[in-house]
């Protein structure tokens, strides 16, 4: 009986949820269609629905797309490896911990993002600034919570491997990365997520190429309706992304 | 195996917490000394950090005595020793990430048990336990008393010669425990292995005991043992005897002033210690 009741609630927020996106595109037909809203401030989605059938047909999204995930990948791969090597080895000593997790979390409370300038006058306008602030921005939340990973590991654990002989090697293998996984997934899932942000948003402040760039470089064009299918198409790629590393992360924990 | 040898030998051991002085300090154990005899079963009871645990932890080489030494065999202990001690906890040390065959088995891939004997060494602990349609089950998908069963499991397929469980049963309700211990008292009189047992219940020592050292009140140390003249495996209907009352309201009387004396410097120490 529960089970079924679980079924209906589930179909009914489902319901809503749609009639709510419904809704809103019936809202945006109507308001420029027929209610006289400027085209220039919000263009006809039946308009902006052509013009992202003509960005995905002619490839023309190919060159922007290619620079902002090469930028994504690098950055992130950067803040993986040095976030969860720091996070690792000043989990090891409770000194450490003390010293560095309040200092990295309130570095991480400041928004980075204002450094952009000062990056691109390090980088220059290229992929090298995009890459640097998304690396500095996603490297936090990674090295935290492999910290919180490793350095709170229940203690009971440790002493019951001890006990029974395990190795440094094994205590790493089968005890402490097996307890630490899941909070150093959330870590990353989070650096990931925060690092496509600041890409997509430091490429719309300053920037030569990238899908960013592009939204930007036709918003000034006044090409609102193209602009707003560079927009949809950003976000499908976000939402897949974000998808994609979620599903690794629950996937990963499972196991 | 002859009986009468020692097993464990416990000379003058003290262990204090933190630097005299310090407002931490803690003088948690004091010259104490046992020894504990092959194939006995030992309890050892005592009010609240009286450090019957510690004495536990330091005859297992998880803690070093301040002063004084513990030998097993001839050997002077000054780390785990994981071919001859194994462990049961009180709180679950299970391995939460890892099945409850899994749990068994790692314990050995620590000790070092080749590959092969593995499977079948767990399989038969977790049959003598009782969870031979559990093994593929999470610790949590256990009711408390069955986690604590596969933690035995774990610490028996180790063959140590010497168990050590710091109040294995004591998250437990009193019925799954009565029940626990009389299964423990059948498969451990099977075992023939030297047993230390750390618990706060006076019917479970009296149950479970050849012998009970009741410890005095902080800075702790042995203040009687008294011998438990009952052949294993003990049988339920032992707990209604004449014999198993007056061994437990012996114990009730040695212990009550000590438990007052502790109540008492806690109270002095502050209400959450």
């Amino acid at each position: 009986m529960s089970a079924r009741q679980d079924r209906r609630d589930k179909f009914a927020s489902r319901a809503v949820q749609i009639g709510f996106i419904v809704g809103l595109l019936t809202f945006w037909y109507l308001g420029t269609a027929y209610w006289g809203i400027s085209p220039l401030l919000l263009p006809n989605p039946v308009k902006v629905w052509h013009e992202l059938k003509d960005v995905l047909g002619s490839g023309e999204y190919l060159p922007d797309l290619q620079i902002t995930l090469t930028e994504l990948a690098v950055a992130f791969s950067i803040s993986c490896t040095s976030g969860v090597t720091l996070g690792y080895l000043i989990s090891r000593s409770q000194y450490l911990i003390k010293v560095f997790e309040p200092l990295l979390a309130g570095v991480y409370s400041v928004p980075i993002i204002l450094f952009l300038p000062l990056y691109v006058l390090f980088f220059g306008l290229g992929p090298g600034s995009k890459i640097a602030i998304g690396t500095t921005i996603s490297f936090f939340p990674i090295v935290l919570n492999t910290i919180a990973g490793f350095g709170y590991v229940d203690k009971i654990f440790i002493t019951a491997a001890r006990s029974m002989g395990a190795s440094d090697v094994q205590m790493f293998r089968y005890v402490l990365l097996p307890a630490a996984l899941p909070v150093i997934l959330t870590g990353l899932r989070i650096g990931f997520t925060v690092a496509l942000l600041s890409i997509l948003g430091s490429e719309t402040i300053a920037s030569l190429a990238g899908l960013g760039h592009k939204i930007v470089h036709l918003a000034e064009a006044m090409e609102t309706a193209r602009m707003f299918a560079y927009i949809a198409f950003a976000v499908v790629i976000a939402a897949f992304l974000n998808t994609v590393v979620s599903s690794l992360e629950r996937k990963a924990r499972r196991r | 195996m002859t009986a009468g040898e020692t097993a464990v030998r416990v000379k003058d051991v003290s262990h204090e917490f933190g630097e005299p002085g310090d407002a931490q300090f803690v003088r948690a154990l004091q010259h104490t000394s046992l020894d504990i005899a092959r194939g006995e079963l030992l309890c050892l009871i005592g009010p609240s950090g009286c450090g019957k645990s510690t004495l536990l932890n330091m005859i297992g080489g998880l803690m070093t005595p301040t002063t004084g030494t513990v030998e097993v065999g001839s050997t002077v202990v000054r780390g785990p020793l994981p071919r001859d001690i194994a462990f049961v906890f009180q709180e679950n040390a299970l391995f939460p990430w890892c099945s409850v065959m899994e749990n068994v088995k790692l314990g050995m891939v620590f000790q070092g048990v080749p590959k092969s004997e593995q499977e079948d060494r767990a399989r038969k602990s977790l049959e003598a336990v009782g969870l031979k349609d559990f093994m593929g089950h999470y610790p949590a998908q256990l009711s408390g008393g069955m986690r604590q069963r596969a933690a035995l499991a774990r610490a028996l397929s180790l063959e140590t010669s010497i168990l050590l469980m710091d109040e294995p049963f004591g998250a437990l309700d009193e019925q799954t425990r009565m029940i626990l211990g009389e299964d423990l008292s059948v498969l451990l009189s099977r075992a023939g292995k030297t047993i230390v047992f750390v618990t706060h219940s006076l019917g479970e020592a009296v149950f479970l005991a050849d012998r009970v050292a009741v410890f005095s009140a902080r800075p702790g140390t042995i203040k009687e043992i008294i011998h438990v003249d009952e052949p294993h495996p003990r049988k339920p209907n032992f707990v209604t005897t004449e014999k198993f009352s007056q061994l437990r309201n012996m114990l009730y009387g040695l212990l009550h002033d000590e438990i007052r004396k502790a109540v008492e410097q806690s109270a002095i120490v502050g209400p959450q210690s």
